[in-house]
């Protein structure tokens, strides 16, 4: 049930990352990863699994594919209706076709996201246009988002889906990226993204006073069919001269809901000649609630739009990450160039300034309702992956 | 409209402005960039880990979007 | 007269046009080559004038280049092919230490002298704009062609020029 739609969701965002790694003046060398990871945290716990591999099929064109499977497990503190555990289970796979001619690099790509409540297919298409003596990157993006949103009635075990809605989202991006110095590059990105349709999570209710026992009845949430948001991200990596990079980046974010939010990540990277790379991340971001959250409403039609989703509160949270390379093959061996194993850790802390714990703690505990605990919980992700390149 | 020929002046300096702007050599030659070239000044080292951390990320934030970076590298044609 | 609008296009367009193509391509070349002196990987020094009357292709590399990696081979049966003929092929290194640039022609040996240039004096005489680049000098010492970059293919092209000044 519950929180699959999320993930889906997110996952689609991350298909509308045009703006990544992309080098406008020659393709980057093949590589295949086998990846694993696993997050664990909020009562949930979502384990991935995913294989990609790219080629360049002649000098100017290349091809990525992507696999990629996660299943979520556990129960978050927003699901009071269910007291069986979920188990879901999504499928994505995509393909990229990215063509080089000159110092410009095409690239296409199609996403599908499938799980038993949602289903997604993103297009997207970008250019990259390196200029200047190969000193400034500009780039541009497009890309178009379906969803198919449903409900799931039943259980895990013996799914009831009943399909709720559509939403068709559109993002467009641009960036720049500019080499100051030759131990300096900075970059900015911007992207907006509007949606329509259907946008509520369908398993997540408000709560409203009610003097009933517990204090409060719960309804489905009412959210506005149109969003759109602006995020603009400026970022800067810096070579220290004893060979490591240091990089600093600050987005700012806000978008027609009243969500406004700030990211500052520092990240310090250090390598050990040819064979290792330390990595080592710090990041904080905090947003304040959309206009239409809120923990508990007075009543239950006290607004036009009510919501109740802790993506919409207001929050910070805090990351530490570290990042560990090791290249068991070096200078490569037979047909692979390098092969290199990683192994990623990030410890994640939540604050919730307008949500509350009514999971754990209630009237039988002596709380009335909105005078529950702020929740705050802490999520530690693990990844691990293989890559050879070849 | 009075406007025009204000515009049409102003956006002549511009393109002009441009053009000879244009004129700068890049200052980073194509035989300075060998820090840049290094993997570890790579903007998205790990492209696969990247897309997942921010995927994390913003299925338990309100925020998305403009994440990732393009450019730099060797430079090499 | 044209809208303002249109106007602003054309004047966008024209500008991005500008921009994008301040890049040079491979081309016909034409000046003096300037005279060098580098040292070697054992230290020897070396330099143009070693090989006047030849017809020298003097081509810059780096090993964080990843083209220039690729063509190495393919210069290296260029330069072993045309050599009897009075050819001759100089790789300048722009590397700003050698470590690197030993242990990799350790792993993969070049038969064609391998110059060092760390102070990078040769590759701005060169005007080095696009790693790697091949310069072209004809056995009068004149600079006659210049390649930018390295795409699979290329060296047909290398051949080519190379060939048409081994005749002259």
């Amino acid at each position: 049930m519950a929180h699959r739609h999320i993930f889906a969701r997110a996952a689609v965002i991350a298909a509308l990352l045009l703006i990544r790694s992309t080098s406008a003046d020659v393709l980057p060398d093949n590589r295949a990863d086998v990846f694993y990871s696993k997050y664990s945290g909020g009562g949930m716990d979502i384990t991935g699994y995913s294989a990609t591999a790219r080629a360049k099929i002649t000098e100017n064109f290349a091809v990525e594919a992507n696999y990629f499977i996660d299943k979520v497990s556990g129960a978050s503190v927003d699901v009071l209706s269910s007291a069986s555990p979920i188990k879901d289970e999504r499928r994505q796979k995509s393909g990229t076709l990215e063509y080089l001619h000159d110092k410009t690099t095409y690239t296409a790509s199609y996403m599908s996201s499938v799980e038993r409540d949602y289903i997604s297919e993103t297009a997207s298409f970008s250019l990259s246009q390196s200029m200047f003596g190969d000193l400034t990157t500009v780039t541009l993006g497009f890309a178009r988002t379906n969803n198919t949103v449903g409900d799931n009635g039943g259980t895990s075990n013996k799914p009831d889906v009943r399909w709720v809605g559509h939403a068709l989202t559109r993002a467009y991006s641009g960036g720049v990226s500019q080499i100051i110095t030759k131990n300096f590059i900075a970059g900015v990105n911007l992207q907006v993204i509007t949606d329509a349709g259907y946008l509520a999570n369908p398993y997540r209710e408000i709560r409203f006073l009610d003097g009933s026992t517990r204090g409060y009845g719960l309804a489905s949430q009412v959210y506005p069919d149109t969003h759109t948001s602006t995020a603009v991200q400026v970022q800067a990596k810096y070579y220290l001269p004893y060979r490591a990079a240091v990089t600093g980046l600050y987005r700012y974010y806000n978008d027609t809901w009243g969500v406004i939010g700030n990211t500052y990540e520092l990240d310090y990277t250090h390598p050990i000649r040819n064979q290792w790379i330390f990595e080592g991340r710090v990041r904080y971001y905090k947003q304040s609630a959309a206009s239409f959250y809120s923990d508990l409403f007075p009543f239950q039609f006290a607004q036009n739009f009510t919501a109740r989703d802790q993506n919409l509160a207001a929050l910070d949270n805090t990351t530490i990450g570290a990042k560990i390379t090791y290249a068991f093959l070096p200078d490569g061996w037979k047909i692979f160039k390098r092969g290199t194993v990683t192994g990623d850790v990030s410890r994640i802390r939540f604050n919730y300034h307008d949500f509350r714990d009514n999971k754990d703690f209630g009237v039988a505990q002596g709380f009335a309702p909105g005078t529950e605990p702020l929740y705050q919980f802490n999520a530690t992700v693990y990844q691990l992956y293989l890559s050879m390149y070849f | 409209m009075r406007l025009r020929p204000i515009l049409l002046i102003a956006t002549l300096s511009g393109a002009l402005l441009l053009s000879s702007a244009c004129s700068i050599q890049p200052w980073v030659k194509p035989y300075e960039r060998d820090r840049l070239a290094d993997p570890i000044m790579a903007w998205d080292r790990d492209a696969i880990s990247n897309a997942y951390l921010d995927h994390v990320r913003e299925s338990r934030e309100g925020s998305r979007g403009a994440t990732g970076g393009a450019g730099g590298g060797c430079g090499c044609n | 007269m044209f809208s303002t609008s249109t106007l602003l296009k054309r004047c966008a367009m024209a500008a991005i046009v500008v921009a994008s193509t301040a890049f040079a391509a491979s081309g016909d070349a034409s000046g003096p080559a300037p005279a060098f002196t580098l040292t070697s990987l054992s230290g020897q020094p070396s330099g143009l004038s070693a090989y006047s009357g030849q017809v020298v292709m003097v081509n810059f590399w780096a090993t964080w280049c990843g083209p220039c990696q690729q063509e190495m081979p393919l210069l290296d049966q260029m330069y072993k092919k045309y050599k009897p003929a009075g050819f001759t092929l100089i790789g300048v290194n722009v590397d700003k230490e050698a470590p690197a640039v030993k242990e990799l022609l350790t792993r993969k040996p070049v038969s064609f002298p391998v110059l060092l240039d760390p102070a990078n004096q040769v590759s701005k005489a060169y005007h080095v704009d696009e790693m790697p680049s091949s310069v072209i000098i004809d056995r009068k010492g004149q600079i006659r062609y210049i390649h930018r970059g390295y795409k699979a293919g290329d060296e047909n092209d290398y051949q080519d020029r190379i060939r048409q000044l081994i005749r002259e």
